[in-house]
């Protein structure tokens, strides 16, 4: 084996969900291998790490010590990384991270405001270690709290921290994880059950995949706190079966941690014995819900259940069972490490510590941000996330998933945390945040949801089974322009009957987005409903598209495009799209070249156009 | 092809039972049981529900009423190629949906379908969680990111005829 020098500088690849989709894995087979055949083994390491949160611009490749950034890297860029940037020590300045608004190159990780503005305790590893390797874990201080908290401190002091420190689940409804512990903690039943919930089921959201994929140790660790905490060998945690990768990377984790004997029987030597096994999901979005994921993991519908019981009194197999989020078990360590003093200084009154959310949607930076609770909308949005993309208009931001709502624009100075959200009309939820721009209709959105819920109902309560597509059919009315006066106030109505009439998380949530879409965008809905308009043109009802005879040259190559055959034409003859054919798909104001941008696309306008195409220049 | 359908049978019998022994006695069993066998097979034969059902002492209903209510099980094979088109919320708003209609054109099936030479198969998942790089599908194992409908006509070239049985 080859030895390193101790200034040896190491090169840093993101083999993570979203960097492997842009082939991050042959960059690093790449740079292995040109690194053997230039001889810089001994001074040049590779080393892959989990996921950096900003997949956007990835693959991602840093090179530290420097800590220099380089952004959507290829294969072929390898040559010149290594020969510039390592030998010859020139920074490949075309990799670097350009900052979306001003275009100006940011070279260094820590400058780029994405992360200089972040507070990252919960994804404090991510991108920095090698998920793969617990050597690298423990060089961080992993294990050094499950050793305190076996070793040093009884099950009682550890629920006194984890009290003390105000932790809240991050699931997203935000129970303070003390109190759940400390009941199963009291609960008299044997055994118990220590159960991790990774079924992040909201579309938006990959937090708990990312620290999954890029972190698993801490997740393990925080169990294995919450097994000693509440007297039980016994972990699950349940995957979604969507996220294959975190579910091997989980699986080395543990088999690590055991030949360690950081996991199994006698930890570290001691009376405690601890055991995790995975459960992987199969696809459906009501088991996040507590009662249902355990009576999947037991290999049943996954139906809610009435409650009480609580699970802490009555979970999997009907024993007390503690179920945390995976971010709230990855809180855990440090908590135990830093003392409950430490996190409650960071957040609000309410609402303690940071929150992790997947920025996305029409955001110039998107990716996995940490703030502190109390950061306000307008800081996430516009300094971390750089603002709407392509320099559109800011029109609203969903948060909380299927379950949330859309805040407007007058809400940006609002400080996020779990009440200040929930008193908005949307809610913390796992954390997903989706920025819209002005080419987003709200209406469309919130039907999206709508059914999106609908199609995830277990079909257990009548109003959430039976309600749901009622709204969605007084919604496709509404898109396709046979909105009535009166079907505004038939969907609050019927949402709020859904809300009260339903048992679980799902039902009583499903409605939030469409009351939230009302509360804050009435005029949108009005327009759909009164004037048949879309003023976002995306409801394709209420859209046409027309060819300008002015501007068509007669090319031909969008009547070639079309997949319905809808636009007749000719060489140098003014195209014309026939409005009962086209499916209003948009290819023909997508193929038009940018020179003749001869395509329109337009709401409750007509536009006056030849009827049969007639030669260019006859207008 | 050659041997009757009975020996068909008793071989998907006894590879179901191979891939089902290493579940006896334990705890869970019946999700992790019907995700293996759609592993090997790409869908979960009529036979798997029998088995799984001996397996955990149920009847083969009550495997079937929990295979069905999980979006993941299917009842039906799958194409050499799976495409899992990304509906959810990011990969709604950056065009998803005109993402799914392109391909729906390219491979002239509907989403839920499988080519009728059994090359593709086509469904959509509400979200495989890289929303950054919206719109997102998944072609097996690959994710494919940042996609156009120049790129669906790429990956999906139109002049594949999939009409055709397989022989």
């Amino acid at each position: 084996m080859e030895t390193r020098t101790n200034n040896a500088c190491k090169i840093l690849v993101c083999q993570s969900t979203g960097c492997l989709s842009s082939k991050s894995d042959k960059i690093t087979a790449a740079l292995e291998n040109q690194i053997k055949q230039l001889g810089l083994s001994k001074n040049v390491e590779v080393k892959f790490t989990g996921c950096h949160g900003f997949c956007q611009q990835g693959p991602i490749v840093i090179v530290e010590p420097e800590g220099v950034f380089y952004t959507q890297v290829k294969e072929e860029d390898v040559p010149e990384i290594l020969k510039s940037h390592i030998v010859e020590g020139k920074c490949v300045e075309r990799l670097f991270y350009h900052n979306p608004v001003t275009g100006e190159a940011i070279p260094l990780y820590k400058d780029i405001p994405f992360y200089s503005r972040q507070q990252r305790l919960i994804l404090r590893n991510c991108g920095h270690i090698n998920p793969e390797r617990i050597d690298e874990y423990l060089a961080t201080g992993g294990y050094a709290a499950l050793k305190k908290a076996i070793f040093e401190m009884k099950p009682a002091q550890i629920i006194e921290e984890i009290t003390r420190s105000g932790l809240r689940g991050r699931g997203g409804a935000g129970f303070p994880t003390g109190k759940k512990w400390e009941e199963a903690h009291k609960a008299k039943e044997q055994p118990k059950y220590v159960v991790c919930n990774g079924d992040e089921g909201d579309p938006g959201a990959f937090m708990d995949r990312s620290v999954l994929e890029a972190d698993p140790h801490s997740v393990l660790e925080g169990m294995a706190i919450a097994g000693f905490a509440i007297g039980t060998p016994y972990g699950y945690i349940y995957v979604r079966a969507e996220y294959p990768l975190a579910v091997k990377r989980l699986r080395m984790a543990i088999a690590q941690a055991k030949e360690r004997n950081l996991l199994g029987s006698n930890i570290m030597g001691s009376e405690f014995s601890f055991d995790v096994e995975i459960m992987q999901g199969a696809g459906a979005f009501v088991c996040g819900e507590g009662s249902a994921l355990m009576y999947s993991i037991e290999g049943k519908r996954g139906m809610p259940r009435v409650r009480p019981p609580r699970s802490v009194a009555s979970g999997l197999w009907s024993k007390p069972t503690s179920l945390n989020n995976v971010k709230t078990y990855a809180t855990v360590p440090l908590i135990i490490n830093k003392g409950a003093d430490w996190l409650r200084s960071i957040g609000t009154e309410g609402s303690k510590g940071t929150a992790v959310f997947a920025l996305t949607g029409k955001i110039a930076n998107s990716g996995l941000i940490e703030v502190p609770m109390g950061t306000t909308l307008r800081e996430v949005v516009f300094d971390i996330g750089g603002g709407v993309q392509e320099g559109k208009k800011f029109k609203a931001v969903q948060t909380g998933g299927p379950s949330g709502g859309c805040l407007p624009e007058t809400l940006l100075d609002l400080p996020i945390d779990f009440e200040s959200l929930t008193q908005a009309g949307s809610m913390m939820g796992s954390g997903g945040m989706v920025v819209l721009d002005t080419d987003t209709c709200m209406v469309d959105l919130a039907q999206f949801f709508l059914k999106f819920c609908s199609n995830e109902s277990c079909g257990k309560c009548v109003p959430c089974r039976e309600g749901l597509p009622l709204m969605i059919e007084i919604m496709k009315k509404i898109t396709q322009g046979e909105g009535e006066p009166d079907d505004i106030k038939r969907l609050i109505n019927l949402g709020e009957t859904i809300k009260r009439g339903s048992l679980c998380g799902l039902g009583t949530t499903a409605p939030n987005p469409v009351l939230s879409s009302i509360r804050y965008f009435e005029d949108e809905w009005k327009a759909h409903v009164i004037d048949k308009i879309c003023p976002a043109l995306v409801c394709r009802a209420l859209i046409n598209f027309y060819i300008l005879p002015d501007k068509c040259a007669g090319c031909g190559i969008c009547a070639r495009a079309c997949p319905v055959e809808a636009i007749s034409g000719g060489k140098r003859m003014i195209h014309v799209i026939d409005q009962e054919k086209c499916i209003k798909c948009a290819t023909c104001l997508e193929k038009c070249p940018d020179r003749f941008s001869a395509v329109v696309k337009v709401t409750g306008e007509h536009i006056t156009v030849p009827k049969e195409p007639i030669p260019v220049g006859t207008t | 092809m050659s041997g009757g359908s009975n020996t068909m049978v008793i071989d998907l019998k006894e590879q179901i039972r191979e891939i089902l022994a290493p579940f006896q006695g334990r705890q869970v069993v019946l999700i992790p049981a019907l995700q293996a066998v759609q592993e090997k097979f790409g869908y979960l034969p009529e036979a798997a529900m029998e088995e799984i059902g001996h397996l955990a002492g149920l009847s083969a209903n009550v495997v079937y009423g929990v295979a069905s209510f999980y979006a993941q099980f299917r009842t039906t094979p799958i194409g050499k190629k799976h495409v899992a088109v990304c509906q959810g919320t990011a990969c709604h708003v950056r065009g998803g949906a005109r993402i799914l209609e392109a391909i729906e054109r390219a491979l002239n099936i509907k989403a839920g379908e499988t080519t009728p030479d059994l090359q593709f198969s086509l469904e959509t998942v509400a979200c495989i969680g890289a929303c950054a790089l919206a719109p997102t599908l998944r072609i097996n194992e690959d994710t494919h990111g940042k996609l156009t409908t120049n790129e669906i006509e790429q990956l999906f070239p139109k002049t594949s005829k999939h009409e055709e049985k397989p022989n």
